[in-house]
Formats: structure tokens, C-alpha cells, sequence
């Protein structure tokens, strides 16, 4: 286990050493303390490291994570794990806005509350919210899997494309092109195996889910006088 | 981009450390706006009947002294006062209106920064621990305080341009943000008689609520108002005779962070503001919602 105290070395040699073990895997388990809320803590990471950052953490947290297995023991601030290709980040606290945004793949775990635009223009990555998701959450999504345990905030998956948005609590207001749609067995199934992997232990059949209408996919005729 | 910090205390006892509080969450927020700082400090309260003013000159040589005792001759009242590096706080028993005539007489270059019975506001453009130690802001008293960091987008990286900007007696906003539509909110504003001294989006915000709220208005339909009326984004502070307010723009992609305990109730741009402050790790920390206010005040 390697121990890196942020109080007294810069993130940017943090995140250096994290990188350098792309070569070479020598240390695996890695201990982050002291974050204070500082930006870009274990930024583009692309080797199958365990981290565990015990504190507050600040913007773009596990941002481009590859392969990586990192949790904060704490909050997070904007874009934990944006742009992540896989691996999982796990946010013990609650995570500011734009959790999860346009990542690609890989498993994103918020034990506490998501603030607005949580899975933002998400590519294919898996977002479960244990506790509520803010406004305009799965805003523009288009590949992967959106769960929350808790409520959602106003406009939940405008001008959605191809996420499967489960939800637990209330929905205040859904997005344009957003609408409720039947959960089937296989959805039950997937949803399942979802809560599984994210260690929440929920009742999927509690859950609803949320869809794209796919009525925005093409130009309407219609609409042409607006032009 | 811009920071924007605050500390209310509930636990009086803490009063007399609310600048050591409160200067390294300031200082926290310096690469979020290096170019100027500036806060707004509550506490030493003048009686009814007296008002206390801060006014403010870039010119370190300022003769103080002598100011003041032309403006006792000509308001024909004593004024109590101080200087603090390049501000100068006045406490008299004088009407405003007949102070700021003769200020404006006698000094044109000092800037009144604030009016009240209770609001300090000193800012400057410099690296916010210059300016916080040009204040000696980590020795001040007081029950609570909002301040920013400003990295200009828009206009003037001037003193007058640093936030926090007065909008009424004992009322101060500071903001992180940008407004599209100030330039017609002013030519609107200037018609109902609110002078602007900057070309800044912030002061035009300052200036709306100054009108509202001289219309009558409270706190609460003032900046429901803004929510209306103010094109834009922002993050807002708005301090108080007895506390602050936060609100956030509908869309709410400028960010803010709020912390409560038994002892405090903070709010930041970002969590790190937080990092120094005692029993946070035992704080309530959530993010405001979009266009909804949060207040808190002394009853």
C-alpha cells in the first residue's frame, strides 16, 4: 500500500506516480489523504490501481479513469469521473453537478446525493445514485445505464437518446422526448444485476423507468415554418 | 470564473475569530479570481440615529484627518471614525443624503463603499492576500461575512469594479457569474435614478436590487425579481444587517456549496473553502437548488 499525503505533495505528483505505474505495476493499493477538496485528484488513470481518497475531494475527481477502482471516502466536486472509459469510481459522500459526464464506460457509484446534470451526455458508462439526482440529470444521454434510489430533479433525460433511466422516487418534471416506459422482464433483469454490482441494496421492482420517445431523432417537415 | 465565500456564526463566542475563520476561505478561492478581493464584515453596530460609513481611496496618503473635520464642519455634527490602510470607517449621527453631498464636494475621489448601522465593505484589486493583509482582515470581529474573489471577464479590473457591491443600507451582493442583458438593465435603471460607477455586470445586479428594494420591496421578492429580470448565470451572496442569502439562477451552472453545523452556516464556490474550518468533517454539506432562495438571520 503506498500512502500519499496531500498536504504535503502537489496532485500533480500524485497523479505523475499514478501514471508511471502504467509501466510497471508495482504498487496497486494506493491511499490518498489530506485531499482538501483539490482539483484533478488521480486524473487519467489507465492501469487497474485501487484507490481510496479519504476526504473531500474537488473537480474532475477520477476524470478519464480507466481501469482504475477508486473511491472517495467523502464529497466530491464537479465531474467525478467525467469522461471515464471504465473501471469504477465510487463517491461515498455526495457528488457535485455533472457527475459522470459524456463517460464512456465503466460503473460510477454515488452513496449520497447527485447534484444537476448528473450523466450529462453519457456514452455507455453506468450511473447509480443512492440518494437523489439534481436538475436536467441524463441531459442529451445516449448509451448506458442511469439508476437513482432517491428523487430526481426538474427535466430527468431532455432530448434523451438511448439511456435506460430507472427511478426509484418521485421524478419532478421529465425532459422533452423523456416518457415513462414499461419495465419488462429483461429491464427487471438488468436493473438486478445493476444494484448487484453497485452493492445497493434496493428492490428493483420499486423502481420505474424512463425512456427517449425517439421523436427528436429526425427533422420534422412540420417544423419547417419555425425556420 | 470568480469565488464567492461566506460565514454566518451562530455561536457567539466564535465571534471574535470570524476573520481567522474567515481568511483562509478567502484565500482558498484566490486561483478561482487573483485579480481582485474584496469582503463585506458585520459586526461592531452603531444605535439607531447614527449611521456608519466606509469609504474608500486608492491614494495610500490620504489625508484622513483632515476630511473628516471639514465634513464635521460642514454637517455641523462630531463623526467618530478610523482608517484602516486605505479605507476609513465614519460613524455620525449626520443624514446620509448630507453626507454624500459633502463628500462629494469635498473628496470626489473617495468612493463610498457601504452605509449602515452594522456593514463594513473593503475591497481592492491585488492578490486576495494582499488584500486581506492590507485590512489585517484575520483580526476582525464580528457575526458574519460574505466575500469574493474576482477574476474579471467583463470589465475593469479596478477597485471599484471588486465586488462586494452595496445595494442599500446594510445590504452587500457579491457575484460569481455573468449577465447578458446588463447593458439595457442599466440604461432601464439609470431612468429610475440608480448612478452606476463601473461598466460592470455585477454592479448593475447590485443596482437592480438596490431599486427593488428601494421600491419597497423585501429581500425575498427583490430577488425573485432578479430571477425574472437578469439574464444570465449566477451565484449570488447577499449580505444582511442579520445574516445572508444565497440564490442561484434557474439553470444553475455557476457553483455554490453550503455547510451548516451548531456553530456556523458557510457557503463557497467549492467545497475546499470548507477545508479549515472546525468540526466540518461533522457538517451538513449540500449544494443550493437552482432559483431557490436560502436565508438565514438572526431572529
Amino acid at each position: 500500500m503506498k500512502n500519499v499525503d496531500l498536504s504535503t505533495t502537489a496532485v500533480r505528483e500524485l497523479n505523475q506516480a499514478l501514471h508511471e505505474q502504467a509501466k510497471q505495476l508495482t504498487e496497486r493499493e494506493w491511499a490518498v489523504t489530506h485531499p482538501a477538496g483539490q482539483h484533478n485528484i488521480a486524473a487519467g488513470v489507465d492501469e487497474a490501481l485501487k484507490i481510496d481518497i479519504h476526504g473531500h475531494a474537488g473537480y474532475y475527481c477520477a476524470g478519464m479513469n480507466k481501469k482504475a477502482d477508486v473511491t472517495i471516502h467523502g464529497n466530491v466536486g464537479v465531474g467525478v469521473a467525467e469522461n471515464m472509459m471504465s473501471g469504477v469510481v465510487r463517491v461515498k459522500g455526495s457528488a457535485s453537478q455533472s457527475a459522470g459526464a459524456t463517460a464512456h464506460g465503466g460503473l460510477l457509484v454515488i452513496e449520497g446525493d447527485a447534484g444537476a446534470r448528473c450523466g450529462i451526455s453519457m456514452k455507455g458508462v453506468d450511473i447509480v445514485v443512492r440518494g437523489d439526482a439534481g436538475h436536467m440529470s441524463c441531459f442529451l444521454g445516449q448509451a448506458g445505464r442511469f439508476v437513482v434510489c432517491g428523487d430526481v430533479g426538474e427535466n430527468l433525460g431532455d432530448s434523451l437518446y438511448e439511456v435506460h433511466i430507472y427511478v426509484k422516487g418521485k421524478v419532478k418534471s421529465l425532459g422533452s422526448d423523456c416518457i415513462e416506459k414499461e419495465m419488462r422482464p429483461e429491464h427487471l433483469q438488468e436493473l438486478t444485476e445493476l444494484l448487484a454490482r453497485a452493492s445497493v441494496e434496493e428492490d428493483p421492482k420499486a423502481f420505474r423507468r424512463y425512456g427517449s420517445a425517439r421523436q427528436l431523432y429526425n427533422f420534422k417537415v412540420d417544423n419547417a415554418h419555425a425556420y | 470564473m470568480c469565488g464567492i465565500v461566506g460565514l454566518y456564526l451562530k455561536n457567539k463566542a466564535l465571534e471574535p475569530k470570524l476573520g481567522a475563520l474567515f481568511e483562509p476561505m478567502l484565500l482558498s478561492m484566490t486561483d478561482r479570481g487573483p485579480d481582485s478581493a474584496g469582503f463585506a464584515i458585520y459586526g461592531d453596530e452603531v444605535p439607531d440615529g447614527t449611521i456608519k460609513l466606509t469609504l474608500q481611496t486608492q491614494d495610500e496618503a490620504f489625508d484622513w484627518k483632515t476630511l473628516v473635520a471639514s465634513l464635521e464642519k460642514k454637517l455641523g455634527q462630531p463623526i467618530d471614525w478610523f482608517q484602516n490602510a486605505t479605507a476609513a470607517v465614519l460613524k455620525t449621527k449626520a443624514p446620509e443624503a448630507d453626507v454624500r453631498t459633502a463628500l462629494a464636494e469635498l473628496a470626489p475621489t473617495v468612493h463610498v463603499m457601504s452605509v449602515g448601522q452594522s456593514i463594513e465593505i473593503l475591497k481592492g484589486i491585488g492578490l486576495p492576500t494582499e488584500v486581506t493583509e492590507r485590512f489585517t482582515l484575520k483580526k476582525m470581529k464580528g457575526s458574519h461575512i460574505i466575500g469574493h474573489t474576482r477574476m474579471a471577464t467583463e470589465s475593469a479590473v479596478t477597485m471599484e469594479g471588486s465586488h462586494p457591491f452595496s445595494t442599500g443600507a446594510d445590504l452587500c451582493l457579491v457575484h460569481n457569474g455573468s449577465l447578458s442583458n446588463h447593458f439595457l438593465l442599466r440604461q432601464d435603471l439609470r431612468r429610475e435614478g440608480i448612478v452606476f460607477e463601473t461598466d460592470n455586470d455585477s454592479e448593475v445586479a447590485a443596482g437592480y436590487l438596490t431599486w427593488r428594494l428601494r421600491k419597497g420591496d423585501t429581500l425575498a421578492e427583490a430577488l425573485d425579481g432578479a430571477l425574472q429580470d437578469l439574464d444570465g448565470f449566477f451565484t449570488f451572496a447577499i449580505g444582511t444587517r442579520d445574516g445572508f442569502a444565497v440564490i442561484r439562477d434557474p439553470v444553475a451552472c455557476k457553483p455554490a456549496v453550503l455547510a451548516e453545523t451548531d456553530d456556523y452556516v458557510a457557503m463557497a464556490s467549492e467545497y475546499r473553502a470548507f477545508a479549515t474550518l472546525p468540526g466540518i468533517e461533522d457538517a451538513k454539506v449540500w449544494e443550493p437548488e437552482p432559483a431557490t432562495l436560502y436565508v438565514w438571520e438572526r431572529n
